[in-house]
């Protein structure tokens, strides 16, 4: 609740910050603040404080783990701005417009995380949807830009209107909203009425598909990804993919029970083909940053493994996955930024011209990759074995290991390039402090690398 | 004590990274390795403490470090070699050799994490970590092909350690309160179907480690493109990771899917010993020839462990040492060879007995070590292999047997185009004998020799883990 609200405040607050103060740092400073009481607010909320309480009549459903989830976000949310900051404002002299639209995407966020009733998360998905289309949109004289934005306007438009055609199916079957346990039932028990209930699901399925970029849903991602400024592109695949999740998870752990045995079958299908996708295309690919939006593809297929069953490994598989996944893939991003070209053969030699750059770069592509010793080893781990405890068979985890291996290539590459080929790589100045702010992101990957609980012990206690 | 065994390369690795200067760098490295080994042949006459620690409460994993004989053994092999490797490499110019130092001794922490993790997730980490500093001093420091060529080595090994991965998941989602610790693992809750899954999904990274036939296909060129150093760590020390892996995990967890899969397993060891010593024979290449004998040997010793009698798997428990020493010895030799003349290729050698005899002689010294002759330790390990699986099946035996006649061959041969014969250009110009290499290569033969007549601490040492292994 806090933070639903505090956002809202906080997003206005930033809005009219642009008429009084023109300089980029306070800006940045003032965004920066806000998150902090944002923060501080949510955790006040786990604490039994709230600014404002009263009863949603079971709209909203405050939870531990939606609590912590949240915070997770504003904190990645911090490092990204803090990291950024001097990027955002190249678009437009009115940085606070975009950390405005940034607390909007929280705020979508923050209701994606606590939503008991599909209109909430209907809401949830739309207030985290039209501040992306204005971001992707933000470099306004690049062609690419625009189109990206158009694309991802229609498209996304589309999927939204699905995902009200399957809640209109569910509520027409159900005659309710509401996500409580136990599993959604037709309220005559018609055999029709079943059907129309799966259906709705399905949509549901196929519009939250949309919206984490699975297989065979995930046409604009590359788009649009590689259209939009890389600085946003960096948000887009982190937190706003991450939200996404939690909803698709906070729906179907329970309702897919609905869907009874197909439930697997879809899913395992879906899972198959988003990892094949993914993975093979990125393969091919000779820009980076088009690499980056298929692996981030790659990686959704690998979240969507919380989704099979619920355990303790899904839960705390999918904390894991996502502060892994969100850190690694700002840090990229934060390094493409830099380079003046986007292409594999720009990165030639770094590892000579900026030793202390490619060996951050390449921690964060080790944990994209999964390699031991870096986060994104245990994230893989996790969700392996929710998949196993699930009671998939060792099939499909087999297929997972093989696409995993896969995944070894195109990241490797490069870091090839980094250390193996020589070259002068085109870049931007690295300021000091943005290379160890690298530095310090590369070594909490490190750390989760290590002790990988620090994320979710806070779960329980 | 035992987590000095990671703590001494590790911090020194790190240290290494900040000391630019060669000489420095060199004797910070030496002077870790050495310690290492003092530490190494402490522990192997001394009974050492099990080292445990809580590392991942969720998941029930813990630090666990413990030496047994088999471990003991590699950790003597793995830090006899790093000094030895360093003190003969010494002269070989390395751009950023502090690095090249340092990513050396990550590799030898990784290893040593290998052989003393008592804990299957601890030991999958080590596992892979012993491999990524590997890629990068291949793909820096290796000659032309190297990026291709390490980079399929790379995906080669890491794909078959996923595989063990999804063996440990499996594993231990069957174990009691999911432990991953080596006993819990043993007494893992699981049918025999399950067993023979699990079994291939370890089976599938061993084999690919080591390497049996048709998995061998990285390792020849690896072993010809990589630096020389990295390529007697990979051939002394990492191979022994899949015969380690084997002994230490595939034996004692599923002793009835081994069994069952006895046959299968020594008989594509057989062919790959038989396929690898025929091409051994066409080789002009040094280090290509020394690469294929050294698959010839690793086949050996997997078909003895998998023979399943006492008296072969005492022999590859041995044979894991020696052979680490042997090969040693010949990579050094062919090392000292090709950055002394700048070719690998034997037709172009000659005479090295008339230009530098003591070289000469060491070599002959090796050679007949790798044919195994009588006095040399290769000799004892070799006889017992032979001896089990002649016990499992006389015609296997005898097929195997006929590697000896072709390493004859081929090592002979090496030995006449290397050492006699008229001195060709190549070898006349020759600087003078690099002395700390042939120091090193001296120290070594003893060893082959001493173990070769007296091999009573070698079966001392790892008696233990031999009992336990025949139990089974």
């Amino acid at each position: 609740m806090n933070a639903i609200i505090v956002s809202t405040l906080l997003g206005v607050i930033m809005m009219f910050c642009s008429w009084g103060i023109k300089i980029q740092k306070t800006q940045q400073s003032i965004a920066l603040v806000g998150l902090f009481v944002l923060i501080l607010s949510n955790l006040a909320q786990l604490n039994g404080w709230y600014v404002i309480n009263f009863d949603t009549k079971g709209m909203l459903a405050f939870t531990r783990f939606g609590l912590y989830i949240n915070s997770l976000f504003f904190i990645i949310t911090f490092i990204y701005i803090w990291l950024n900051g001097e990027e955002i404002a190249k678009f437009n002299n009115q940085a606070a417009d975009f950390y405005a639209l940034f607390f909007f995407i929280l705020c979508g966020a923050s209701i994606l995380t606590s939503f008991d009733n599909l209109l909430m998360l209907f809401i949830g998905i739309e207030i985290l949807s039209i501040p992306l289309y204005i971001l992707t949109g933000a470099d306004k004289k690049n062609l690419f830009s625009n189109e990206a934005a158009l694309k991802y306007f229609l498209m996304g438009s589309f999927s939204t209107g699905i995902l009200l055609l399957g809640i209109t199916f569910i509520y027409g079957a159900t005659g309710s909203f509401h996500l409580v346990e136990p599993v959604l039932k037709p309220s005559t028990g018609l055999p029709a009425e079943q059907m129309i209930l799966s259906a709705g699901l399905l949509l549901v399925f196929a519009a939250m598909n949309f919206k984490v970029s699975a297989a065979p849903f995930h046409f604009w991602t590359p788009d649009v990804y590689d259209g939009a400024p890389t600085v946003f592109t960096s948000f887009m695949a982190t937190i706003v993919k991450a939200a996404g999740f939690i909803a698709f998870i906070t729906i179907f752990n329970s309702q897919s029970k609905a869907l009874g045995y197909s439930w697997a079958l879809v899913l395992s299908f879906v899972i198959v083909s988003t990892l094949l996708v993914g993975n093979i295309v990125a393969v091919f690919q000779r820009s980076v940053k088009r690499m980056l939006a298929y692996s981030s593809i790659a990686q959704a297929g690998f979240m969507l493994f919380a989704l099979y069953g619920k355990s303790s490994f899904a839960q705390e598989g999918i904390v894991l996955y996502a502060v892994v996944y969100s850190l690694a893939t700002i840090g990229v991003f934060g390094v493409l930024i830099k380079m003046k070209e986007n292409s594999f053969e720009a990165f030639n030699g770094l590892a000579k011209t900026n030793p202390l750059l490619a060996f951050v770069t390449t921690i964060f592509l080790f944990s994209l990759a999964g390699i031991p010793l870096t986060g994104g080893f245990f994230a893989k781990y996790y969700m392996l074995n929710a998949l196993y405890a699930a009671g998939a068979g060792l099939w499909l985890i087999i297929i997972a290991i093989l696409f995993a291996a896969i995944s070894v290539f195109y990241y490797f590459k490069l870091v090839q390039a980094m250390y193996f080929f020589t070259g002068k790589p085109a870049m931007h100045e690295v300021p000091k402090k943005y290379t160890y702010a690298l530095l310090l992101i590369a070594i909490l990957l490190l750390i989760l690398g290590v002790f990988p609980s620090l994320v979710f012990n806070y779960l329980y206690f | 004590m035992l987590i000095t065994f990671l703590l001494i390369p590790i911090l020194t690795a790190i240290v290494l990274l900040f000391i630019k200067k060669d000489t420095l760098a060199f004797q910070t490295a030496i002077a870790a390795s050495l310690a290492t080994l003092a530490l190494a042949v402490f522990a192997s006459f001394n009974k050492v403490e099990t080292f445990d620690m809580s590392w991942l409460p969720n998941l029930n994993s813990r630090f666990t470090l413990q030496a047994d004989g088999l471990a003991k053994i590699l950790i003597l092999l793995s830090s006899i070699s790093l000094p030895a490797i360093l003190m003969a490499s010494n002269k070989n110019e390395y751009k950023q050799k502090n690095i090249f130092l340092s990513l050396l001794l990550f590799t030898q922490a990784g290893l040593m994490g290998v052989f003393l993790a008592g804990d299957a997730l601890l030991f999958y980490f080590f596992w892979e970590l012993a491999l990524i500093p590997v890629y990068f001093l291949c793909s820096i420091w290796g000659g032309e092909k190297r990026i291709a060529i390490t980079f399929k080595f790379f995906i080669y090994t890491f794909l078959g350690s996923l595989f063990m991965l999804i063996g440990i998941l499996f594993v231990n989602a069957h174990t009691v309160e999911h432990s991953f610790s080596i006993q819990a693992f043993i007494q893992a809750n699981l049918t025999d179907g399950q067993k023979i899954t699990a079994f291939a999904l370890f089976f599938v990274a061993f084999a690919i480690k080591m390497p049996i036939f048709p998995l061998h296909t990285w390792q020849p060129d690896t072993y010809e493109q990589s630096p020389t150093p990295v390529t007697m760590v990979m051939s002394a020390v990492m191979v022994k990771m899949g015969l380690y892996g084997i002994l230490r995990w595939l034996l004692p967890l599923f002793p009835v899917a081994f069994a069952a899969h006895t046959n299968v397993v020594v008989f594509l060891s057989v062919v790959g010993i038989l396929y690898a010593s025929f091409i051994a024979i066409r080789q002009d290449d040094i280090k290509r020839l020394i690469a294929y004998s050294s698959i010839a040997h690793i086949g050996l010793m997997n078909a003895a462990i998998f023979s399943g009698t006492g008296i072969a798997i005492q022999g590859a428990l041995i044979q894991l040492f020696s052979h680490g020493i042997n090969v040693l010895g010949l990579w050094i030799i062919a090392d000292i060879v090709e950055q002394q003349t700048g070719t690998r290729s034997m037709q172009q050698m000659g005479g090295l007995a008339k230009k530098q005899p003591t070289l000469a002689i060491l070599l002959v010294g090796f050679a007949l070590a790798n044919i195994a002759m009588p006095l040399t330790n290769a000799f004892v390990g070799e006889f017992l292999m032979f001896n089990g699986l002649f016990i499992l099946n006389p015609w296997i035996a005898g097929f195997a047997g006929i590697s000896i006649v072709l390493a004859a061959i081929y090592t002979l041969n090496m030995v006449q185009k290397v050492a006699y014969g008229e001195i060709s250009e190549k070898i006349n110009a020759m600087p003078a004998p690099n002395k700390a290499a042939q120091l090193v290569l001296i120290i070594l033969l003893i060893i082959v020799f001493v173990t070769g007549v007296y091999p009573q601490p070698l079966f001392t040492l790892t008696a233990d883990t031999l009992q336990q292994l025949i139990a089974k």
